[in-house]
């Protein structure tokens, strides 16, 4: 029954649960803001701390890195966009043909979801992309290639590799189940309205996951736009894959100066939402549908 | 020109036969329904058709070519399925075009077909709807504005009413009657409404776990159904079917009388007490018990019968209309 003595009554239940969220997103939002404004060097007892003005964002978008920061976050995080969403939706429509072994594959698939990003990215390091010994470089030898140093040649690449691998089981596994909630009826009365396999997937499949699609590509986005851990385990920072959050790391560590690394911070907050509006004008009008 | 001849036709799934060999030819132009209960295989055999699934063996000609292997979008078919299949992603317009633009028909003469479709089927105001903002009858006008212009050889129906409301089904029966008439094109129609059978039908085909039990016009099947299942599948309510005594009276070992064909009478043959009675206004049936020859007889008065639950009524079966049958349940002529 929803009415007004119900409804008052359910707001005063969820009240602890949303004034906890907001608590929690507001106090690190407000401190993030606040510090940006201050000279504040908790580690160094010679710098006096005080009312900083808008000299921190300054100093943060001035420096060399701050434009290439930004481009690095974004080739990154699109890189991983499209592979996983190309290589999700194919997984996905492979996964949802009947074989043997179905369920086992399937558990397979998910896997990698499962692995810490510090393992993963210790592991592709040091078994896939190492020079001498990795598995890719023994491949390269046997077919007679010169061996990739791939953190050094390619870092940009690897680094997307290392998280699409991460990132594919989640966008497999919310496209397998749009796809499996396809009505077989509809791809049945295509195929009798003359469609082909492709223009099959083209006109009914893909239109039925443009839904699922939007929601992977926002959430991923969400999450990709701070990895680190990836980063930090196999080129720290070096060969052009410093991204924003990277360069955040960086400033606070290297002068411990907490000031300047939330205004970098707040670049970030800004940076993110500029790529979420973006992001809901293009696909999120899939969503209302 | 879309005559179906199924010759031998069978189909397994894994171990089991749901059509064991079975022939059958559909005419030119005909109207075709297929009853019989749950579970039958009419829908598996309107696929075998449609080529959405693969006969064992046999041959499925259309026009008298040989379309065993080939795949449904060449058959010349179109199909309006029961949950009506429609693309919800894209405008009624764009729905009713899809099979047009699959085969490359030009963009003029696209439009015409769906002008004029849309017009049969009065769907002129919603041409630019999604399928989601229709009512169900006129998501089911789409489907089969859809099969319209591909101006198919034949139709295939597999339960295209079940999903309506009663009303709504008796219009759309006439649409569908009506268009067949306009028409003239083969229509193959799944159903398990013996309603829709009898009214629509220029030939009913009954089927009974993949077998034909019987094929023939409507009447056909009402006048001289050929065995037990038949008889008691056409006609509502069903035929009462009576073994024992009254039956080897008449050389017999089960014999059927119809509802409608046992009068109330003030001496017959057969006493029982009056049970339910439903009054129908035009028609009331009257279901008897206690005759001692079937554990109910119903019975179809015309009009108004003044007689109430454990009234005792005296009744008598017309000679003529008496149905007998053999003890391994065929028709005795
Ligand atoms: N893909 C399949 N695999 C295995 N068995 C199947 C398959 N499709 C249908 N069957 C079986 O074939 C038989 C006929 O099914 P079918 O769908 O043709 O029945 P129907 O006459 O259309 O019934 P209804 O009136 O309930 O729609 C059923 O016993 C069903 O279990
Ligand atoms: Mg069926």
């Amino acid at each position: 029954m929803a009415t007004q003595h119900s409804r008052s009554a359910a707001r005063f239940m969820m009240a602890p649960a949303v004034i906890l969220l907001l608590g929690w997103m507001l106090v690190p939002l407000t401190m993030t803001l606040w510090f940006s404004f201050r000279n504040y060097f908790p580690l160094r007892p010679d710098r006096v701390p005080g009312w900083a003005g808008f000299s921190n964002f300054e100093r943060f978008i001035s420096s060399s890195a701050f434009w290439p920061s930004v481009q690095t976050t974004l080739v990154i995080v699109g890189g991983v966009l499209v592979i996983t969403i190309v290589l999700g939706v194919a997984l996905a429509l492979l996964l949802d043909q009947p074989m043997w072994g179905q369920g086992i594959v399937r558990i397979l698939v998910i896997a990698p979801f499962f692995v810490m990003p510090t393992v993963s990215a210790l592991v592709w390091k040091n078994m896939f992309m190492d020079p001498t010994n990795g598995l890719l470089a023994h491949l390269w030898r046997f077919f007679g290639a010169e061996p990739l140093a791939w953190l050094s040649e390619a870092p940009t690449v690897s680094i997307v590799m290392i998280v699409s691998w991460q990132w594919l089981p989640f966008a497999t596994l919310i496209l397998l189940t749009a796809v499996q909630s396809l009505d077989g009826e509809q791809l049945e009365a295509s195929e009798m309205d003359g469609a082909s396999p492709l223009s099959r997937f083209y006109h009914i499949i893909l239109p039925h996951l443009s839904r699922a699609i939007t929601i992977v590509v926002l959430i991923q986005t969400i999450f990709l736009l701070s990895i680190f851990a990836e980063i930090y385990v196999t080129t720290g920072g070096a060969f052009g894959t410093r991204t924003l959050t990277y360069l955040i790391f960086q400033r606070v560590l290297e002068s411990q100066n907490v000031g300047l690394g939330s205004a970098g911070g707040v670049y970030a907050i800004i940076l993110a939402n500029i790529v979420a509006i973006f992001l809901m004008r293009i696909v999120g009008k899939n969503l209302d549908r | 020109m879309g005559q179906i001849t199924l010759e031998k036709v069978t189909k397994r799934f894994g171990d089991v036969e749901v059509i064991p060999p079975l022939d059958l030819t559909i005419e030119d132009g005909e109207f075709c329904v297929f009853v019989g209960p749950s579970g039958c295989g009419k829908s598996t055999l309107l696929r075998l058709i449609a080529g959405l699934e693969d006969i064992t063996s046999g041959v499925i000609g259309i026009d008298g070519n040989d379309a065993s292997r080939t795949p449904p979008a060449k058959r010349g078919l179109a199909m309006v399925f029961q949950s009506y299949a429609l693309y919800p992603h894209m405008s009624v317009r764009k729905n009713i075009a899809f099979p047009m633009k699959m085969a490359g028909v030009p963009q003029d003469e696209q439009a015409r077909r769906i002008d004029s479709a849309a017009k049969a089927l009065n769907l002129t105001d919603y041409l630019d709807r999604r399928p989601g903002q229709l009512s169900g009858g006129q998501r089911q006008r789409v489907a089969i504005g859809r099969a319209i212009v591909r101006e198919p050889a034949a139709f295939l129906f597999d339960e295209p009413l079940s999903n309506l409301d009663a009303a709504l089904r008796v219009g759309m029966r006439l649409e569908i009657s009506e268009l067949h008439e306009r028409l003239k094109t083969t229509m193959i129609y799944v159903t398990h409404d013996q309603v829709e059978a009898m009214t629509m039908a220029d030939k009913i085909v009954v089927l009974r776990a993949g077998h034909i039990e019987q094929v023939g016009t409507p009447l056909e099947l009402y006048r001289a159904p050929r065995n037990l299942f038949v008889a008691g599948f056409i006609g509502s309510p069903k035929m009462n079917l009576i073994e024992g005594d009254a039956a080897r009276q008449h050389d017999a070992a089960t014999i059927g009388v119809r509802p409608e064909h046992i009068d109330v009478v003030d001496d017959g043959p057969w006493q029982g007490k009056v049970g339910v009675a439903e009054h129908l206004g035009s028609d009331t049936f009257l279901h008897v018990h206690g005759t001692g020859l079937a554990d109910i007889v119903t019975v179809r008065a015309t009009g108004e019968v003044g007689l109430r639950h454990g009234d005792t009524v005296s009744l008598a079966p017309r000679a003529e209309h008496i149905h007998r049958f053999d003890a391994s349940g065929l028709r005795i002529a």
